[in-house]
C-alpha cells in the first residue's frame, strides 16, 4: 500500500461539469480537504467533457474518445500516474473507457482515428490510474493519516452513507474492487462509511447505500425520481440518520431537490441534511463551514452543524 | 398477480403500522416477487418458479437482467429484501425485529418504486448502462 499512497500524494485532478455548476460546493471541499491533507491537486488542463450519458446515448464510442482525451493529456502532457474523478459520473465514464480500451479492439482503432484528427496523442489503455475521491483519501492518506490530521469531531453525528448507483455499477469495469480485505466491495461499499467512523461520526445501518434515486429523470419523470428519493431520504431517517453523506453530484442534487419536491408536492416533510462527504470530512480537520461550501448547498444546514458543535 | 396499484396500496399500509409482526417479512419477500414477477411478465417472459440462493426473488431478478442490464441497479435492493428477511426469520424475538421489518418495508418499496418507474420508462436506471435500447434502435455510424 505504501507505493500507492506514494503514487495518491499528487494526483491529476478531473473535476469535471458538475463540480463547476450545481456541484461547486462539492469542488471547493474536495480542494480544502486535499490542502488540509497536503495532499496535491493538479487540474487537468483543457479537460472536456467525460460524454455524460448524453453522448454516451448517441454514440458510446464517441464517449470513449472523450473520456480517453482527458486521460490522455493527464498521461502525456502533463505526465501524472493517476486521476482523481470525484464525480461519480465522470468516474464511471473514464473507468468504463478504460476497459473498453482494454477490451474492444474497434473502440481502439476509433479513438486512435479521433485523437489524430484532434492532434493529440492517442491514449493506451493502462497509461493512468482513474480513482475517486474516495480511494484518494483511503488510500492516499489512510485512516491513521486522517486520524493524526483531525482538528475536530464529527462525534455525536449520525450518518447514512449514500454512494449511489455509478460508484460500483457494472462491476466488470471496477477490477480493483472486491479484491478482499483492504478493497472497496460493489455490493456493500463502505469506504465513505470507514473515513467518516476516523472522523467520529457514527454511521447508521442504511440498506439502501447504492439504490437507484432515479436521478437521470429527475426532469423528464419528476414524479418517480421524488418518491424514490423520498424513499430513500425516509430510510435513511427511519434509521436514526441525522444527516446523508453523498459523494455524486447527480444523486446529491437529486437529494436536495427532490427532498424540497417532495414537500411541495406531496406534503412530505423530511429533515435530514444531505452534504457531501468532503463537507463532513472538512469541518473535521478545522475547516469552516464557508471553506466547505455549507453555504452552497440547496438547504441549510449551518445552523445544525452549528448546534452539533461541528461547525 | 395482484395488479400494481393494490401492491403499492399494500406496501403503504404496512409502513404506517405502528408495530409488525416478524410474519410480515415472508409478507414483504412475496411482495417483493409479484414485483419482479410484473417486470418479468413485461418483457414477454414467464415469471421463474426457481430459487437462486435459495431465493426465488433473486432468480426472478436473474431472469428480469437478461438483456436488459440497467436492470441491475436494483440487485442490492433485492439481496438487502434477502438479507433483511433472514435476519428476521432467524431471530425473531431480536430486540431490533420491528425496526429491521420497518427498514424490510422501505427496502420492498424502493424496489416497487424502481419496478413501477421502469414500467414506465424504461430507461430509468440506465444512467450507468446509457440507453442500451435507443442505441439498438439505431447503432449510429463511427464518428469521424
Amino acid at each position: 500500500m505504501s507505493g500507492t499512497r506514494e503514487k495518491y500524494q499528487k494526483v491529476a485532478y478531473y473535476p469535471g461539469c458538475a463540480l463547476e455548476g450545481t456541484a461547486h460546493s462539492y469542488n471547493r471541499s474536495t480542494q480544502a480537504v486535499g490542502k488540509a491533507l497536503g495532499l496535491d491537486l493538479v487540474e487537468v488542463k483543457n479537460w472536456n467533457c467525460c460524454g455524460a450519458m448524453e453522448v454516451k446515448n448517441v454514440d458510446p464510442k464517441l464517449q470513449t474518445y472523450l473520456s480517453s482525451r482527458v486521460m490522455s493529456i493527464a498521461a502525456t502532457e502533463m505526465k501524472m500516474d493517476v486521476v482523481m474523478a470525484p464525480c461519480n459520473g465522470c468516474y464511471h465514464n473514464l473507468k468504463k473507457a478504460e476497459y473498453d480500451l482494454s477490451h474492444d479492439p474497434k473502440s481502439v482503432e476509433v479513438v486512435d482515428r479521433l485523437s489524430k484528427k484532434a492532434g493529440h496523442a492517442t491514449y493506451r489503455a493502462g497509461q493512468v490510474e482513474t480513482i475517486h475521491a474516495l480511494d484518494w483519501i483511503k488510500h492516499g492518506i489512510g485512516e491513521e493519516g486522517l486520524k493524526e490530521r483531525l482538528r475536530g469531531t464529527l462525534k455525536g453525528l449520525k450518518v447514512a452513507n449514500y454512494y449511489g448507483c455509478m460508484y460500483t455499477r457494472p462491476r466488470h469495469i471496477f477490477p480493483e474492487k472486491d479484491q478482499g480485505p483492504g478493497s472497496e466491495s460493489t455490493s456493500k461499499p463502505h469506504y465513505m462509511d470507514d473515513l467518516l467512523a476516523v472522523a467520529g461520526a457514527e454511521n447508521v445501518e442504511f440498506p439502501l447505500k447504492t439504490a437507484c434515486c432515479g436521478g437521470a429523470h429527475t426532469l423528464s419523470d419528476s414524479d418517480t425520481s421524488t418518491k424514490l428519493v423520498l424513499n430513500i431520504i425516509r430510510a435513511a431517517e427511519a434509521s436514526g440518520a441525522e444527516v446523508i453523506a453523498t459523494e455524486c453530484p447527480t444523486c446529491h442534487s437529486g437529494l436536495e431537490m427532490h427532498q424540497v419536491r417532495a414537500e411541495k408536492k406531496f406534503g412530505q416533510a423530511t429533515r435530514v441534511k444531505i452534504v457531501y462527504f468532503t463537507q463532513l470530512l472538512g469541518m473535521a480537520l478545522g475547516l469552516s463551514p464557508k471553506q466547505v461550501g455549507i453555504h452552497e448547498n440547496i438547504s441549510d444546514s449551518l445552523g445544525f452543524f452549528k448546534e452539533k458543535g461541528i461547525a | 398477480m395482484r395488479p400494481l396499484a393494490v401492491i403499492e396500496q399494500r406496501l403503504d399500509a404496512l409502513a404506517t403500522l405502528p408495530a409488525l409482526d416478524p410474519a410480515v417479512a415472508a409478507e414483504l419477500l412475496a411482495l417483493g416477487e409479484e414485483v419482479l414477477a410484473h417486470w418479468v411478465t413485461a418483457k414477454g417472459l414467464d415469471p421463474t418458479h426457481e430459487a437462486r440462493e435459495g431465493f426465488r426473488l433473486l432468480a426472478l431478478h436473474r431472469q428480469g437482467c437478461t438483456d436488459e442490464p440497467s436492470f441491475n441497479a436494483c440487485r442490492e435492493t433485492c439481496r438487502e429484501l434477502v438479507y433483511h428477511y433472514n435476519l428476521v426469520n432467524l431471530e425473531p424475538r431480536h430486540p431490533d425485529t420491528v425496526q429491521r421489518l420497518r427498514m424490510m418495508t422501505l427496502v420492498a418499496n424502493h424496489l416497487f418504486l424502481f419496478v413501477a418507474g421502469k414500467l414506465q420508462v424504461r430507461e430509468l436506471g440506465d444512467f450507468c448502462c446509457a440507453s442500451r435500447p435507443l442505441r439498438e434502435a439505431a447503432a449510429p455510424p463511427d464518428p469521424a
